[in-house]
């Protein structure tokens, strides 16, 4: 039996009575990388919430390491295991780290927090991760309001590998980068994740970047899951409509806009019609 | 010869006295015909929302312009601002990238949509008749119901087409789209797109489509510009774009996209955009550059005619690119 990263059953969430995330079930093995893909409003910040623990599913199971931690977390060393394992990088590099502390305290904080080193220990640890990332002496000195936003984007890695998680979720973190420098982050956690073996939950709104940072894609729609399978298989031969107007969305040359738009209206008539019904096999796609 | 709608020559934009050395939009040439769509493509900082607003008159504060810049053979740098209030009321207007950031959320849509109208001396009731069919041809469900909600009552995409709306109001013959889908998802960009090239067809008006993103804009735009530092330093036909990419940033932004049919991940550029006040003498892009010699920081590349593309690099004649 493979022990996977992380194993999700069944996650539903909502709020009041709308539905966020429905059914949700996935794996991903140690070291994978897996793309959860969506429009706006679809699940996937929810869904990656609750894999951290920000929010708490209504019902499901979340293992991660082989370890359930679906209930409430008791105690604080409790607590504290959970948080090492799985860790966040948020879309927007302005808004989550703390402008009054310097990158350097920033990344020294998780270390802190969650293991007994000396004062010593814990810069030198700091230099790493910070050269692991790419930032020098310069930028550790720095408040984030003099960095750049691909280089808060740095930091924020660097923090988030602090606790040498097993699973890293990406909330869209390429997302607010421009393009040159998007390739720069992605480029990083390929190097990442191949030198340290961290497993990633890719959430991204764009289909383009699947093939290139995720082994697995999961399709979701409307909280629930369209699709799911090997990127390669997926992106190749979509089975569910919904991939395929993710597909056909992404701007190229004899792009037809409003046949998409079409479609999608189309795609949302048919399924308040009728509700797809999920299934979980090895490439899954909802009628 | 017709006038044509939209002529920016060699437009320079300077900070007031103290706050930067160097321009933010340096030389900047750029035009657009009546009907056409034409794609303004960098990345942050380059100077594309500037370049956008100083069409409209509206440049920062102390901010000084020269150079010839003339909607419809009006010189913009001259008018009155009488003028430029009608200007922006009739001819031209602009959509901006965050829909949320650039509307009163106090204020309902129907207001927000008839203001113009309203102003320019259209009766109450002929300016509610007016923003209904508006708000219909954007594709909003049950428009006049739709004219007493608030901002907050609709989703980014919706209230971009309410954006779309208001923009149309005054009938203007040139759009100005400062990254009107950056905000939005890929399915929603593609809703909202067809809506505006479906209108700006329909109403053979022109627009400056601006974006970081060079295949929409191809996807969109006959002919592109490509900005860095505040300066063009590409444009050609969005095809030759693709297949002939001639200047190193156009082909490293290229390289950068990830591609769905590519097996080749993105590449990233090395370094980061910058404005032209940080940029090295000589050519911008040369601290980014994998060509760069050591000429190119000693002369600043002007743009040179190559092939029917204009490009602004020293060595665009030796360099091929993929
Ligand atoms: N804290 C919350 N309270 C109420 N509704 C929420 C909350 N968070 C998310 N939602 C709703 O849940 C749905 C899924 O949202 P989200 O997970 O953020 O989607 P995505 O990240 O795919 O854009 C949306 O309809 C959203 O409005
Ligand atoms: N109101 C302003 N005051 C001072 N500097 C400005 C102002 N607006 C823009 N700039 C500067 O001009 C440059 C170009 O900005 P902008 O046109 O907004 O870029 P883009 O839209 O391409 O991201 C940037 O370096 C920016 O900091
Ligand atoms: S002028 Fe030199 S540095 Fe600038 S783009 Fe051309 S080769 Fe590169
Ligand atoms: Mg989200
Ligand atoms: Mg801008």
């Amino acid at each position: 039996m493979t022990e996977y990263a992380l194993e999700v059953e069944n996650l539903r969430k909502t709020f009041g009575d709308h539905v966020a995330v429905d059914d949700v079930s996935l794996t991903l093995r140690p070291g994978g990388s897996l793309a959860i893909v969506g429009e706006s409003g679809s699940g996937k910040t929810t869904t990656a919430r609750m894999l951290v623990g920000l929010e708490r599913p209504d019902s499901g199971r979340i293992r991660v390491a082989g370890r359930d931690r679906s209930g409430a977390a008791r105690g604080r060393a409790t607590r504290l295991a959970r948080a090492r394992e799985i860790q966040m990088v948020f879309q927007d590099p302005y808004l989550s780290l703390d402008p009054r502390v310097t990158v350097a305290a920033c990344v020294e904080e998780p270390l802190r927090l969650h293991f007994a080193m000396t004062s010593a220990e814990r810069r030198a640890r700091r230099d790493e991760l910070l050269a692991r990332v790419g930032l020098g002496e310069r930028e550790a000195d720095a408040l984030p309001r003099r960095l750049s936003g691909g280089q808060r984007q740095r930091v924020a890695i660097a923090r988030a590998l602090a606790t040498e998680p097993k699973v890293l979720i990406l909330d869209e973190a390429t997302a607010a980068l421009d393009v040159s420098i998007q390739a720069q982050i992605l480029d990083l956690l390929a190097e990442i994740r191949r030198d340290t073996g961290v497993a990633y939950v890719f959430v991204t709104h764009n289909l383009a970047l699947v093939r290139h940072v995720a082994d697995d894609v999961l399709v979701l729609y409307r909280g629930r899951v369209a699709e799911s399978g090997p990127a390669r298989d997926v992106l190749a031969a979509p089975e569910h409509p919904y991939t395929r107007l993710l597909l056909h969305s992404l701007p190229h040359r004899g792009w037809d806009p409003a046949r998409i738009a079409a479609d999608r209206r189309a795609l949302a008539t048919a399924t308040r019609e009728r509700p797809p019904a999920p299934t979980s096999e090895k490439r899954s796609v909802t009628s | 010869m017709t006038t044509r709608l939209l002529e920016i020559e060699n437009l320079t934009v300077r900070l007031a006295a103290g706050q930067a050395a160097r321009p933010i939009i340096d030389g900047v040439s750029l035009h657009v015909e009546h009907g056409e769509a034409v794609g303004l493509v960098g990345e942050s900082g380059s100077g594309k929302s500037v370049t956008c607003r100083s069409v409209l008159g509206l440049f920062p504060e102390g901010a000084e312009a020269a150079g010839g810049l003339r909607v419809d053979g009006a010189d913009i740098l001259t008018m009155s601002p009488t003028r430029l209030r009608d200007l922006r009321r009739r001819d031209a207007s602009m959509i901006f990238q965050d829909p949320r950031a650039s509307i009163n959320p106090l204020r309902r849509i129907g207001d927000f949509v008839t203001e113009g109208l309203r102003a320019s001396g259209v009766s109450r009731k002929g300016a509610l008749d007016r923003a209904e069919e508006l708000l219909e041809s954007v594709g909003i469900r049950a428009p006049r119901a739709a004219l007493r909600r608030y901002p907050h009552e609709f989703s980014g995409g919706m209230l971009q087409r309410v954006m779309i709306a208001g923009a149309l109001a005054g009938g203007p013959r040139l759009l100005l789209a400062d990254e009107p889908t950056t905000a939005l998802d890929v399915t929603t960009q593609a809703e909202v797109v067809s809506i505006l090239t479906r209108l700006q067809a329909e109403r053979d008006m022109g627009m400056l489509f601006v974006t970081h993103d060079l295949e929409l804009a191809a996807a969109i735009c006959d002919r592109v510009y490509v900005m860095y530092a505040g300066r063009i330093v590409e444009a050609q036909s969005a095809e030759g774009l693709f297949s002939r990419p001639r200047h190193p940033y156009t082909s490293g932004l290229l390289a950068a996209t990830p591609r769905l049919e590519s097996d080749r991940p993105p590449h990233g550029v090395p370094g980061r955009p910058v404005s032209l006040s940080e940029a090295p003498s000589g050519c911008a892009f040369a601290a980014r550059c994998a060509h760069a010699r050591p000429g190119c920081t000693e002369h600043e590349p002007g743009l040179r005619e190559i092939d029917g593309a204009q490009v602004a690099c020293l060595r665009a004649e030796e360099l091929i690119h993929d």
